[in-house]
């Protein structure tokens, strides 16, 4: 029995993405990592053929489709290991927010060219202070007759040079209660006062533009305010499972990517004078079983969190643990494969090379994994 | 039975990383490892201070100090920075394979270009981009008259062009038979021997980018009828299987205090990235499971510093010992990567941005543990000795 069913209509997707990355992705991978950019022209590509926001309703362009396309988005991009091309992030993580707490104004604005992929977005949650601290950020939005004025700067923001929209979080220095005291707001890229800073030069994502943005006296309309004032951080909090789940999801597949390439690999390389594959080593085949007996349990565990979150349970505390025990065994598996490649794996014409570099942030980014855990011990009562 | 090292031992320690300090400058070393550059000029201070070959006899212009000495230089260095610190303990990569094994005029004329900065040099063991078994090399030299005639190519041989020198290991056959009578499938009959890298009929080819120790080429070469002096041959001919084997036990020591320095290093950026950061209204060094992961990396630390200690000690006290020199480098690699992986997480966001370090750190961590010969290799050489396979191997 399956914990999540594909019917043939996902099946026909999946083979369709995989058609689309192979022939308009795959060939420039290698220009994007020295670029550190993805040109626009892939979010386009992307948008025109469905890719992106597959769940945002049809009447704003999109297929209004289930969760379990997102999932085959993440798995078949984990396939080309590849994660410059952070589309999950845009479909699933970003876009959501406007989608569910959205005005019909905003999702008429927004929507459609998030589907098209004419808008690319990024969230700017993090500042040099602020890290897993959220709620101590001091970037300040202060109202100004019908007008919002925005000061402050933020840091690793995913997207950060294609952005055309940023899903600000902003504080209301009035409000003394940290976590009363913040919104959300959309940003156009062209707005006065806004600026981006270059991409960080980062040990993977290389081709993610992560990097700096800045408000100077940002001066946006008051309509531009993203949900209700004063409850960004609830807001932020009820889509962080969802955030939590698009990494799991990365992480497994992403695993299940290294030990597949590690097992080929040994099959055709020969370990010794005598000829013998690598492959029959007994220490390699013991440790390919335990990479493998990992990612399983991990992909098992993360497939029942995929059909509880669409049944639309609350799942904090599993996709929590989740998160950081799939991102540590995706770690682990890409320095165990290394091991296990030896000379070739020290070259970046290796994939696992990139692979292991772009890994190690998923330990990291969306909440580090002592916030998992922390988090986990809240809600489990401790 | 005393635990601590010489007064000499001190000061040079002391020396080098007043050096380092004064030299290795952090936006250099970030622009060096970003365009794939070698820290040349820094070397060739290196060399005039006397750091390069410190464990050179005098007579080739060392410092005719041990492996201990120079692994102090090499933990220290890299403590102070992973990336030129590995650059300038490899920058005489192999050339201790003269110091070693030659008994003739090829250590007199090499190893003070070394030291004293006019060349740097490398080891061409390794062949197919796959295979790890050396006796199963198929770069042959032939004599004819007074020349060997080498013909081959090697790959993973790093300083790559820059080298002035090669120790590369060939097939040889004492009788001088031709090409055809030669066996491959025997391990007997290989040989180590020096080829200058200005002769004709060598041919470069860069391995590209790689994920740690950018600052250092690695190259592929060929050889086509690469003609040498037959003094060239570098110890026996015919030995070169054992020769590698016990030039890999001391350069294993080297890679395990390069290692060692590296976790150092990473530890030490973490200690003042924590004590600093705040978050939830406190130094994120107050917090219970930073204080235990600081603990955890200060052990291992410790532990390698340790046993890469006493197997450089037994090294220059003539007790040279494979399996704790295996141990030495497997134990200190392994705790690079894990102190400087543990450091990227407690420095959060910006210890995965190069400008504060740890990633590189990180990333040359484990370069170096991949390096020379596969972790399952030196196991078996563990077990080899522990179940009585293979006894001590003289230094």
């Amino acid at each position: 029995m399956e914990i999540l069913n594909y019917t043939k209509d996902h099946e026909a997707f999946r083979g369709r993405l995989q058609t689309f990355l192979n022939q308009e992705v795959v060939p420039h991978i290698n220009r994007f990592e020295k670029e550190h950019l993805v040109s626009k022209d892939i979010w386009k590509k992307m948008g025109k053929n469905g890719f992106l926001c597959t769940n945002i309703s049809k009447e704003y362009g999109g297929m209004g489709a289930d969760f379990l396309y997102s999932v085959i988005v993440a798995e078949e991009i984990a396939k080309i290991n590849f994660t410059g091309l952070a589309a999950p992030l845009h479909s699933d993580i970003i876009v959501p927010y406007i989608n569910s707490f959205g005005s019909r104004e905003q999702k008429k604005k927004y929507l459609p060219g998030c589907v098209s992929g004419e808008i690319i977005t990024a969230v700017a949650m993090t500042e040099p202070d602020a890290g897993s601290d959220i709620a101590s950020i001091t970037t300040t939005a202060v109202e100004d007759g019908s007008d919002i004025i925005i000061n402050g700067s933020k840091t690793f923001i995913s997207n950060a040079v294609n952005c055309d929209l940023v899903i600000l979080v902003a504080k209301d220095p009035a409000i003394e209660n940290k976590h009363q005291a913040l919104s959300l707001y959309l940003i156009d890229a062209d707005t006065p006062g806004f600026s981006k800073g270059k991409p960080f030069e980062k040990m993977g994502w290389r081709s993610q533009d992560t990097g700096e943005l800045f408000f100077n006296n940002c001066r946006i309309p008051k309509e531009n305010r993203l949900g209700d004032a004063g409850m960004g951080f609830f807001m932020l909090m009820e889509k962080l499972q969802q955030e939590r789940l698009v990494v799991t999801l990365g992480a497994v597949f992403g695993a299940e990517y290294m030990i597949n390439w590690t097992m080929e690999y040994c099959k055709k390389t020969s370990g010794s004078r005598s000829g013998k594959p690598l492959i029959k080593s007994q220490a390699v085949q013991f440790a390919i079983v335990e990479m493998k007996t990992e990612a399983s349990l991990g992909k098992v565990f993360t497939e029942k969190l995929v059909a509880d979150h669409m049944e639309g349970k609350n799942v904090v505390i599993e996709t929590s643990m989740a998160k950081y025990w799939t991102t540590d065994m995706a770690k682990r598996t890409a320095l165990r494969c290394l091991d296990i490649a030896g000379n070739f794996g020290t070259l970046e014409e290796c994939p696992l090379a990139r692979a292991w570099r772009d890994v190690r942030v998923t330990s990291i980014f969306a909440g580090t994994n002592e916030i998992m855990k922390g988090i986990a011990a809240k809600f489990m009562g401790m | 039975m005393e635990f601590k090292l010489s007064k000499s031992q001190n000061e040079i320690q002391k020396a080098a990383w007043d050096f380092a300090r004064g030299e290795f400058d952090k936006n250099l070393a970030l622009d060096l490892d970003k365009n794939s550059q070698f820290p040349e000029a820094i070397r060739k201070k290196a060399c005039d201070l006397g750091f390069i070959g410190i464990h050179f006899d005098e007579k080739y212009s060392g410092g005719g100090l041990g492996v201990i000495e120079n692994a102090l230089l090499a933990e220290t260095f890299c403590r102070k920075d992973s990336g030129i610190g590995i650059a300038l303990m490899l920058s005489g990569y192999a050339s201790e394979c003269l110091l070693r094994f030659g008994k003739n005029e090829l250590g007199k004329i090499f190893l003070p270009k070394i030291a004293e900065g006019e060349m740097i040099s490398a080891g061409a063991f390794h062949e197919s981009d796959k295979g790890f078994d050396l006796s199963a090399i198929e770069t042959h030299a032939v004599k004819e008259k007074d020349e060997w005639v080498i013909t081959g190519s090697k790959a993973y041989v790093i300083n790559g062009r820059n080298a002035g020198f090669y120790i590369v290991l060939c097939r040889t056959d004492p009788a001088g038979s031709s090409d055809a009578d030669l066996d491959l499938s025997i391990t007997e009959g290989i040989s180590m021997v020096l080829v200058e890298s200005d002769r004709d009929g060598i041919f470069f080819e860069t391995m590209g980018e790689k994920l740690g120790s950018r600052m250092i080429e690695t190259a592929r070469l060929t050889f086509d009828q690469v003609r040498v002096p037959k003094t060239n041959i570098v110890g026996k001919e015919g030995n070169g299987l054992a020769q590698i084997r016990a030039f890999f036990n001391e350069s294993r020591l080297l890679t395990a205090a390069m290692s060692l320095g590296i976790a150092q290093g990473a530890f030490d950026r973490a200690i003042g990235y924590v004590k600093q950061r705040e978050q939830f209204g406190k130094k994120i060094a107050g917090f219970e499971v930073t204080r235990h992961k600081l603990a955890d990396m200060a052990i291992k630390i410790e532990l390698a510093r340790l046993i890469t200690y006493q197997a450089a000690w037994q090294c220059d006290h003539k007790k040279a010992d494979e399996k704790l020199s295996c141990m030495a480098k497997l134990y200190a690699s392994q705790a690079a990567v894990e102190v400087s992986d543990e450091a990227m997480q407690l420095l959060g966001g910006y210890g995965y941005m190069a400008e504060y370090e740890v990633e590189r750190f990180y990333r040359d961590a484990k370069i170096i543990e991949l390096f020379e010969d596969q972790k399952n290799t030196q196991k078996n050489l563990v077990a080899d000795a522990l179940t009585g396979k293979s006894g001590k191997i003289g230094k």
